[in-house]
Formats: C-alpha cells, sequence, structure tokens
C-alpha cells in the first residue's frame, strides 16, 4: 500500500504533503493521527454492528427455515406441567408466563434466605476465627478451607442426598405430632385465619414500630445524658409479649392447620421441600466459608490501636467488637460481599440438579416445550441482570451510608 | 438510492446467513455423502435402547437403526457418528444441523412435528406412560394415587401427562421433578417418592436395575400414547423419504421372512415380486430414493430386520424382556405395519 509512513510528529507531515487550496486529501487525512484514530473507531462499530446484525438475521431466518416464529407470545400459552413449590397461585391450566413467575420467586426465595443465613454464618465464622481459643479458630478454619474449596455443585447434591437419607415419610421425625421432618421435607402447620386475627397481626406491626421508635428515642438519651436504656426488653415485650396479650383477651383468634399422616404422605400445613433445604444449606454454608475469610480480613484490617484504645476507655470486649472495630471493618467488608452476594443469586440456577424449581428448571421445561430456545434464554438472562443490578444497587447505597464521614 | 443499496445488502447477508447458518437444509443426503459418515442423535443412556457394550461401542435398539441408515446411504453400517442428546438438548441439535437424524425415544406429537419443525418418519416402538410403585403401598391402580409424590424426569411429554391424568381423575400430587433417570432412580429408591413415572419400556429397564425387583410393581394403567420414533428436520423430503423407509424396509423384512442370515442370498432374487423390488432385483426403488439398488439389502444385513432388533436389545433375548406386545406385526396381533413396497 502506497501509504505515506506514520510520523510521530504531525506538524512534520503536514509540511511533507502540503495541500492544495484547503480541498480535502485522503493521503494527508491518513497520516493525521487523530484523523485515523477517528476512522478505526468509525470501522470498528461499523463491524460489531454488521456482526450483530448478522446474527440476529441468520437466527431469524433459521427460525423461519424451521418453521418457528421469534417472539414471546408464546408466554400466553397454556404450560400444562405442574411446578411443586409455587408461592403463587399456579396449576397446570395456567400460562408459560406465570410459570415463568413462579420459577423466578422461586429462584429469589432461595437467594434471599441463602444470602441471610450465608451473612449471618460469615460473620460469625469471621469472628470466631480470630478467637483466642486455639480449637475454635482451628476448627472453624479447617470448616472454611474445606467449604470453599470444594465445588459447590458437590455441595448441593452432599445436602440432597443428606436430605434423602432422613427418615421416610411413615416413620417422620416429629415435634409434638405437629412439626414433622422426614426425607421428603419439613412440615409446619399453617395458621387459619379467624376473625380478630388481623388485630393481633396489627398488634405484632404496631409493635415493632414501637420497638424502632423506643430505639430512637433510647439513643438520644444516651447521646445527651449517658444513661443506657434497656431497648431488647422493651421490644421483646413490645413485639411478643403484647401481641400474645391481645391474643389470649380476643380468644384465640388463630387456629393452626396441623399436618396429618394420609396414606401416601403428611397432609395439610405447609411443607417445605428437601430441595430446597439442601440448596439453601449448601448456598449459605458455601459462600459462607468466604464471607467468612472477608469479614476477618475487614477486621483484621482495623488499626489494632483502636482495640486497645477502646480498651483503655474500659469498653468490653463484645462492646469493642460492635462498638469500634466492626463498624470500621464494614468499609472493608461490604464492597466484596456485593459480589459473594451476586455469586450465591446466581449460584442457585445449579438448582436444576436436584430438582429444585426454580426460574431455569422451570424455564428448561418451557424452553422443551415450546422448542423457543432463544427467547427463553434471552429472559434467564434479562431476570439474573436486573436482580444482581438491584442487589448492586442496593449494596453500593449501604456502603454509602456507612462509609466514613469526614468532618 | 442508498437506502436501496442498504436494504439490497440486508437481503445479500440474509440470503447468507440461510444458506451460511442452517446446513443441509435441501440436500442432507449430499451433506452426508461428503462427510463419509452419518451423524446420530442417541440417547445418553438408557438400557436396551441406547447403551455401550463391553466394548465401549454404542448398541441398542435405537442404535441399530442409526446404523441400518447409514448402511443403506453410505454403504457401511459402521459409518455412524453417535451424539449423545438429553431430553432437552436434542431438538436443538436437530433443528441446527447437528445431527442429520434424531433416534432417541421421542414421542411423536403434533407441536413437535408441526410447531418444531420436525419430520417424524414413522414410528419404531409404540410405548405408553406407566407407573411403578412399591407393593406395600397397597395400590392396585393409578387412579388411587391421591396425595402421592411423584419423580419424574423434566422436559419430557411424560410431564404434561401425569399433569393431564391428575387433572382429568380430580387427585392431587406432587410432583418431583428431575433431571435425569439415574437420578430418578435413587430419588424413587430413597422413597422421596411413592411411584416414578415414565414410558412403560423405560419402567422395565428400570426395574431389572433393582435389587429388590419383586418388591416392586408397574401399575396396569398407561396413561398416554407414546409412538416412538426418529425424525429429521423438516423441508427435505428426500432425506426424510430415505429415513422413512429405510424404517419400513426393516418392518417389511421381518413379514416378508427376511433376515441378517439370508437377506444376502435373497437378493439374489425369489419368487416373492415384493420382496425382489425392495431388494432391488426388479424396479428401480434405489434410483427414486436418490441410491443405489441395494439400499435395503445392506440396511437388513447391517443389524437383522426388525424382529431380530427388537429380541436381541430389547426383547426376550435381553435382560429387558419386553413383549412384543403393540410393537407385533399387524398380522400377528399388533400395530407395526409398513406401506407396501411397490
Amino acid at each position: 500500500m502506497p501509504f505515506p509512513v506514520p510520523d510521530e510528529n504531525p506538524r512534520a507531515v503536514t509540511d511533507r504533503a502540503p495541500s492544495v487550496g484547503g480541498g480535502f486529501d485522503i493521503a494527508r487525512a491518513w497520516t493525521d493521527e487523530r484523523v485515523r484514530g477517528v476512522i478505526f473507531q468509525i470501522a470498528m462499530i461499523v463491524g460489531v454492528v454488521a456482526v450483530a446484525v448478522f446474527i440476529v438475521l441468520n437466527t431469524i431466518a433459521n427460525y423461519e427455515e424451521a418453521g418457528l416464529s421469534f417472539g414471546y407470545g408464546f408466554l400466553f400459552d397454556t404450560a400444562n406441567f405442574d411446578i411443586n413449590q409455587r408461592l403463587i397461585e399456579y396449576a397446570s391450566t395456567s400460562t408459560y408466563g406465570k410459570a415463568f413467575a413462579v420459577g423466578g420467586i422461586n429462584t429469589i426465595l432461595v437467594a434471599v434466605m441463602g444470602v441471610a443465613t450465608a451473612t449471618v454464618i460469615g460473620f460469625v465464622t469471621g469472628v470466631l476465627r480470630l478467637s483466642n481459643n486455639f480449637l475454635v479458630s482451628r476448627i472453624v478454619g479447617i470448616w472454611v478451607e474445606f467449604t470453599r474449596n470444594v465445588p459447590v455443585l458437590l455441595q448441593i447434591i452432599f445436602w440432597w442426598l443428606f436430605m434423602l437419607a432422613l427418615p421416610k415419610v411413615r416413620q417422620s421425625l416429629s415435634i409434638g405430632d405437629t412439626v414433622f421432618l422426614n426425607n421428603r421435607g419439613v412440615r409446619l402447620p399453617s395458621p387459619i385465619y379467624e376473625d380478630g386475627s388481623a388485630i393481633v397481626l396489627a398488634t405484632i406491626l404496631a409493635g415493632i414500630v414501637a420497638t424502632v421508635a423506643v430505639r430512637i428515642w433510647a439513643k438520644r438519651r444516651q447521646d445527651a445524658t449517658g444513661r443506657i436504656f434497656p431497648v431488647g426488653w422493651a421490644g421483646l415485650g413490645l413485639i411478643a409479649g403484647l401481641p400474645l396479650a391481645v391474643y389470649f383477651a380476643l380468644g384465640q383468634p388463630l387456629a393452626f392447620d396441623v399436618p396429618v399422616q394420609k396414606r401416601f404422605n403428611l397432609q395439610g400445613g405447609v411443607s417445605i421441600t428437601p430441595e430446597l433445604v439442601a440448596l439453601w444449606l449448601a448456598l449459605s454454608t458455601y459462600t459462607g466459608a468466604f464471607i467468612s475469610e472477608i469479614v476477618r480480613s475487614g477486621i483484621l484490617a482495623v488499626s489494632r490501636g483502636q482495640t486497645e484504645a477502646a480498651g483503655a476507655l474500659g469498653l468490653r470486649r463484645g462492646q469493642t467488637m460492635r462498638l469500634i472495630v466492626l463498624p470500621q471493618a464494614l468499609r472493608v467488608i461490604v464492597p466484596p460481599m456485593t459480589s459473594q452476594y451476586l455469586n450465591l443469586t446466581k449460584n442457585s440456577s445449579l438448582a436444576v440438579a436436584i430438582g429444585y424449581q426454580d426460574i431455569v428448571s422451570v424455564g428448561d421445561t418451557i424452553l422443551n416445550q415450546s422448542g423457543q430456545a432463544i427467547e427463553v434464554i434471552s429472559l434467564y438472562m434479562a431476570f439474573y441482570l436486573s436482580l444482581s443490578l438491584l442487589t448492586s444497587a442496593f449494596m453500593n447505597w449501604y456502603n454509602k451510608r456507612i462509609a466514613l464521614v469526614e468532618r | 438510492m442508498n437506502l436501496k443499496r442498504i436494504a439490497g445488502a440486508a437481503a445479500v447477508a440474509a440470503a447468507f446467513a440461510v444458506t451460511g447458518g442452517a446446513p443441509g437444509q435441501a440436500a442432507t443426503l449430499d451433506d452426508v455423502k461428503k462427510a463419509g459418515t452419518l451423524k446420530c442423535g442417541i440417547n445418553t443412556g438408557l438400557p436396551g435402547f441406547a447403551y455401550t457394550d463391553d466394548k465401549g461401542k454404542w448398541t441398542g435398539f435405537d442404535v441399530a437403526y442409526c446404523r441400518a441408515l447409514a448402511a443403506a446411504v453410505l454403504g457401511d453400517a459402521n459409518k455412524v457418528t453417535f451424539v449423545n442428546l438429553t431430553g432437552k438438548t436434542r431438538f436443538p441439535a436437530l433443528a441446527s444441523g447437528e445431527i442429520d437424524v434424531l433416534s432417541r425415544n421421542t414421542t411423536w406429537t403434533l407441536s413437535r412435528d408441526v410447531d418444531l419443525g420436525f419430520t417424524f418418519i414413522g414410528v419404531n416402538y409404540y410405548d405408553g406412560q406407566g407407573f411403578i410403585g412399591r407393593k406395600s403401598l397397597g395400590v392396585k391402580s393409578a387412579k388411587e394415587l391421591d396425595g402421592a409424590s411423584v419423580c419424574i424426569q423434566t422436559g419430557t411429554t411424560t410431564e404434561l401427562n401425569l399433569a393431564d391424568f391428575f387433572r382429568v381423575n380430580k387427585i392431587k400430587y406432587e410432583p418431583v421433578p428431575i433431571e435425569n433417570n439415574a437420578e430418578a432412580r435413587a430419588a424413587y429408591g430413597a422413597e422421596r417418592c411413592d411411584v416414578y413415572t415414565t414410558d412403560a419400556s423405560g419402567l422395565a429397564a428400570t426395574r431389572t436395575t433393582f435389587s429388590d425387583a419383586d418388591k416392586h410393581m408397574v401399575f396396569p394403567e398407561i396413561i398416554s400414547k407414546e409412538p416412538l420414533g426418529p425424525l429429521v428436520r423438516q423441508g427435505d423430503d428426500q432425506w426424510a423419504d430415505i429415513a422413512r423407509w429405510t424404517l419400513n424396509a426393516l418392518i417389511s423384512a421381518e413379514e416378508l421372512g427376511v433376515t441378517q442370515a439370508n437377506v444376502a442370498k435373497m437378493a439374489e432374487g425369489t419368487n416373492n415380486p415384493e420382496i425382489n423390488r425392495m431388494l432391488g432385483k426388479e424396479g428401480s426403488m434405489g434410483k427414486m430414493l436418490g441410491l443405489d439398488a441395494q439400499w435395503a439389502v445392506r440396511a437388513i444385513a447391517a443389524e437383522g430386520n426388525y424382529a431380530e432388533m427388537f429380541e436381541r436389545y430389547i426383547g426376550s433375548k435381553s435382560p429387558l424382556g419386553l413383549a412384543r406386545g403393540l410393537n407385533a406385526l399387524y398380522k400377528n396381533g399388533g400395530i407395526l405395519y409398513s406401506p407396501p413396497f411397490r
């Protein structure tokens, strides 16, 4: 190609190839580093768009060739299959779209449960690992290393097989014949709401609101006067004691549907499937182990002088951890925690291996029955993407809230 | 002018996408001949239908059809590339051209035939969905299963039949969806579910794997029609014809008494004109299909006729020990029936 050799100095190029009459000169434009950059960027964009257009056209052409129509209309067709765990109304006569919703809610359920317990497990074990007690710190250390180094799919299957190894349904373990445990899961009594039960529920809500108010008041008073108010006890009285009193005063308006042993299964009450329990345990211990390390690193990142200073002020060890170390450690802990939460949510799609009916499990069935592969996969992606972005948004907000306020 | 050019470019791109992206829509036969191997989609492992023998070679009732087709088209029953597919991956694999034919216990339904864009070329096994349960349950019929937990493989027509059966009979159940047959057996073995449901042939195969097989029973109800057969992509009629008539040749061979042992001798000529037409001695049926005259001879020589394949892999000479039942020839009380070679 007869292009002039690019030069480091654009002015030199201009000198060598003077333009006549100010007209557009291709050779000159090419030697201009900035113009060349723009040309390459345009070429790049055109290339990317061309590839994207090709993929879309190819897909649509292939779909037409196969006699399929691309689109999301199939979501309104009847699903014709059943789902065993449904938090919203669903039957085999519902639509594919409804089935997707049921699966999505199941994913959110296990993700929320997993995040909550993983956080608790992570914080407890993270603190324990720094314990001065040799035995405690070593046992926790071994557990952490074991758990986070074994693939999570194996752990899910392990917990599933563990659940299957529980007593069979006819030999269920039970607590006073009300709560049952067997290899078909856990069965709990479910509440039956009678007249007046709304008042009891309202009292519980009122109790929670009142406790929050008391806490704010107590903190203000402590800041002002230094006197401590027992918020915990007051809260217990407001949230548990008061509703109980109302419950008995109204003549026990809440009844319970207690599970009974029937020919095949226990019937009545609510059932928690072993698949949910297995997935929940596996995800929360696996992610909990990672969080444990994050918590440990966060605590170690707080200067030792802080602990010593707290000791000098006469704070007890628990108070030092709660009031001095953890608030500072949180700033180190929260950002990596976000990605752990996201991992947990995404790992929940491994549920398909043990038959927990999350969005992927349900979606795969829909895919197979309807043949709309690309649409179903795109729905998975949209679902996980929005779930992850929501989690990130919340964690970023929280991170900002606990950030060091500099005066 | 400019717009026109863009539209033209888009049309070219689309045309390229069609030819470049969907291989072999028009002439699968040419593609198979050019590749020198038949890409056949089979199960990931199902006793009797598709399994590996002690030499690691794929074998079984569904596999035998692939070999017969390869023998008819390519002249060598061993020129088959087997692609193992799950219930979920089988349809995308066929639609995308990853395989030339799917021979994997696939139920012929309207939506698959029409909506998914496939052509079923016949039925090689008439099956139906049944239940297996422990005798200790004291259940005589599937209609007594109110409140039971039912293990089921996901992504199959059995899932839909199950929902229909319980809906029609107005009884409740807890579906326990499982990804594959092995896990379903494990769950059933651990009594995670009271009964396990799949095609009756699969239940028989599963039952043979239990150490306490006599403590389990297959319920008498067959709740669905499951005509299983091979299928190809829609739109290539020549290829569909070849696949269809290879299967018909295997069935007709049983009816006409042509076996793996005597097919070579019969090909030299018999006094039955239909055999002569099928085996290429008379007429030009091979040419009509785009093959040579000896295609059916090779297909039958590969694994024998339908009866020989059935008995060897799933019938009385196999561990499955399935009776011919519906799969006997129409002359013998079954519904197996091949259109004539005329």
